[in-house]
């Protein structure tokens, strides 16, 4: 990995992850305790989304090559078009059949591989996944990577000329501000801002864009030691989470109402 | 879990601190959390403090284990904490295999739990909800958004690292406190440093929502700023804090630090009472195992009457102040 070059156009990777999408409800393990893919329509995953649009931001206002990459099934192209409709240049899709059923080890793995074939000066991370909520990923292949590794970013600001970037970093009490030489990994927050939806000129634009596929192989790594094969976690259970009890309705004048939160609190010794 | 070895070691447990060098309030619940799982099992729980100034918390810590190791690296000071702690805990982890390691699911938790799977090249279950030990961690997860509850276990012969969620487990200090050993920092820290160059404190305008036991919390329906003086002053008489849907964080009217939901906190009060939200999937996630849950909604078909223990329907500014009078006046 060659340090910033100076007057060369920024490259950035989005590690993007397609997820059933939640406001389908659809979403469900199969009997294996992997996921069903089938079950749900994918779609990127919302906290992606934001580092994907800070990415774009920066290749609005300073130039940058915006690649997403994604470890998904093949129907994951599609998922992907999204967000070259938004602005992203090319996509990069790991896809093998002895991916189904991986960990977050494998994860890692793959994703340090492919970004070993690929060329970066930042590398963008959201801060977890709808399905999954794991959000560990981003730091283990930050160190896989011997990477800077910056979480938790409501600003990212790269400084081409010095080759380093600063990060906003929310702390619990307020926030730091964090400084690195690139490349270097981010995490990102919502506060990043809110992603841009695609344009008709985008999404016509993505349908030429391109979008490699990569196999285990592709990366020289094997299903002995990597994906569902060897998952070194597996689900022993799933369940329904236990039904709340029945809603109480309240409908009359507003001080009803208040005496019925009143006396619910009461009777549950919340007050 | 037949025929599974029978785990050894130690339950590690990988402690935060605040910025005043107090012990989190999320590692004092890891620790009682390991303390427990490790007597169930007949094993030892530890845990490892790595600051700058690790005295305070790592004698706070030892108020919850037996055994604490303190290690004292000047490097976490000046630069991002979880890599260095990482690079620090890997010699004391390895010295024997842990039975596990356990962590919070905070930020900081999940930074230190991610790099330490790296470079101890060990498996991770994340957001544990709650942990159970047969003969490791079998660990449940709330996954979609609290659809479905999965339990999780590391294959046989692993042992790996749980990331542990707040408020799943009651912080409750041991009979006796355990012995607090000091570690010297031993070898270059090889991962690169990232270099915090400001650190700025925003006056906590309310106690974090993660620790509060009541929260009041507006959505679109609250309208504004001014809104939210109203959800100001009842959480003020409850003695709670003030949360927020994204809808009204992105309008301005609230701080990013008091958002519920899917891109917010996850949070786990007694009582949450719901002003103007509608209870879509994305804010649901954040707070729907609360233990009581109460919505004021002018739409009665909304989402929250789904899963809200009481659902005034109605004005929430006229029920919301007919409340604070009720409140009032009882003193």
């Amino acid at each position: 990995m060659e340090p910033v070059r100076p007057g060369h156009l920024m490259r950035i990777v989005v590690l993007t992850k397609p997820v059933p999408d939640p406001a389908a409800a659809a979403e469900r393990l199969g009997p294996d305790g992997r996921l069903d893919r089938a079950a749900a329509p994918a779609v990127i995953n919302g906290n992606d989304e934001y580092v994907l649009e800070a990415a774009l931001k920066l290749a609005d206002t300073q130039g940058a090559d915006v690649t997403l990459l994604s470890m998904a099934p093949p129907n994951a192209v599609e998922t992907m078009r999204k967000g070259l409709a938004m602005g992203a240049h090319r996509g990069v899709l790991v896809s093998d059949p002895a991916l189904a059923g991986s960990d977050s080890w494998s994860t890692v793995l793959v994703l340090e591989a492919a970004l070993r074939q690929l060329e970066y000066d930042l590398v963008f991370a959201g801060f977890d996944t709808s399905d999954g909520v794991a959000g560990v990923v981003g730091a283990a292949l930050a160190t896989r990577l011997k990477l800077p590794y910056l979480s938790s970013a409501a600003k990212i600001e790269p400084d081409s000329g010095t080759g380093t970037v600063r990060v906003r970093r929310i702390s619990p009490t307020g926030f730091d501000v964090l400084e690195a030489p690139m490349p270097a990994l981010i995490v990102g927050t919502q506060l990043l801002g809110e992603p841009r939806y695609p344009s008709l000129k985008g999404i016509m634009a993505a349908r030429s864009k391109e979008v490699v596929t990569k196999s285990l192989a592709d990366l020289g790594l094997d299903a002995v030691t990597i994906g569902g094969g060897a998952a070194r976690t597996r689900v022993t259970g799933q369940e329904q989470p236990p039904a709340r009890g029945a809603t109480q309705v309240v409908r009359g004048t507003a001080e009803e109402g208040a005496q019925a939160i009143v006396a619910l609190l009461s009777s549950r010794r919340l007050i | 879990m037949t025929g599974s070895v029978a785990s050894t070691g130690s339950i590690w447990v990988v402690a935060e601190t605040n910025a005043d060098g107090s012990l989190a309030k999320s590692s004092t619940e890891v620790a009682t959390l390991a303390r427990t799982l490790a007597e169930a099992a007949g094993l030892e729980a530890a845990g490892l403090v790595v600051a700058a100034d690790p005295g305070a918390a790592a004698e706070e810590l030892a108020g919850y284990l037996p055994r604490v190791i303190s290690v004292a690296e000047p490097a976490a000071a000046e630069n991002a904490w979880a890599q260095v702690a990482a690079q620090r805990a890997v010699p004391i982890l390895t010295s024997e295999p842990p039975a596990a390691v356990l962590t919070g699911a905070g930020p900081d938790g999940r930074d230190v739990a991610g790099t330490l799977a790296a470079l101890l090249e060990r498996p991770l279950l994340v957001n544990a909800t709650a942990v159970a030990w047969d003969a490791g961690p079998s660990v449940e997860m709330s996954v979609f958004g609290g659809k479905l509850v999965t339990t999780s276990a590391f294959t046989d012969g692993e042992w790996g690292i749980v990331t542990v969620r707040p408020n799943v487990v009651t912080a409750e200090k041991a009979a006796s406190p355990g012995k607090v050993e000091s570690a010297e920092p031993a070898g270059q820290l090889e991962l690169p440093l990232v270099k915090i160059v400001e650190r700025t404190e925003e006056a906590a305008a309310t106690l974090p929502i993660e620790e509060a036991r009541i929260i009041v919390a507006g959505g679109r329906g609250v309208g504004g700023e001014e809104g939210f003086k109203l959800v100001q002053d009842i959480a003020a008489a409850l003695g709670g804090a003030v949360g927020a849907t994204r809808a009204a964080v992105d309008s301005g009217w609230i701080p990013y630090a008091q958002q519920i939901g899917q891109t917010g906190k996850i949070v786990k009060p007694q009582l949450y009472l719901a002003l103007g939200i509608s209870g879509a999937i994305q804010h649901k996630v954040g707070m729907q195992t609360a233990g009581t849950i109460v919505g004021i909604n002018r739409d009665p078909d909304a989402p929250i009457a789904e899963f809200a223990d009481l659902v005034v329907v109605g004005d929430l500014f006229d029920v919301g102040k007919a409340l604070l009078e009720e409140l009032e006046s009882r003193g």
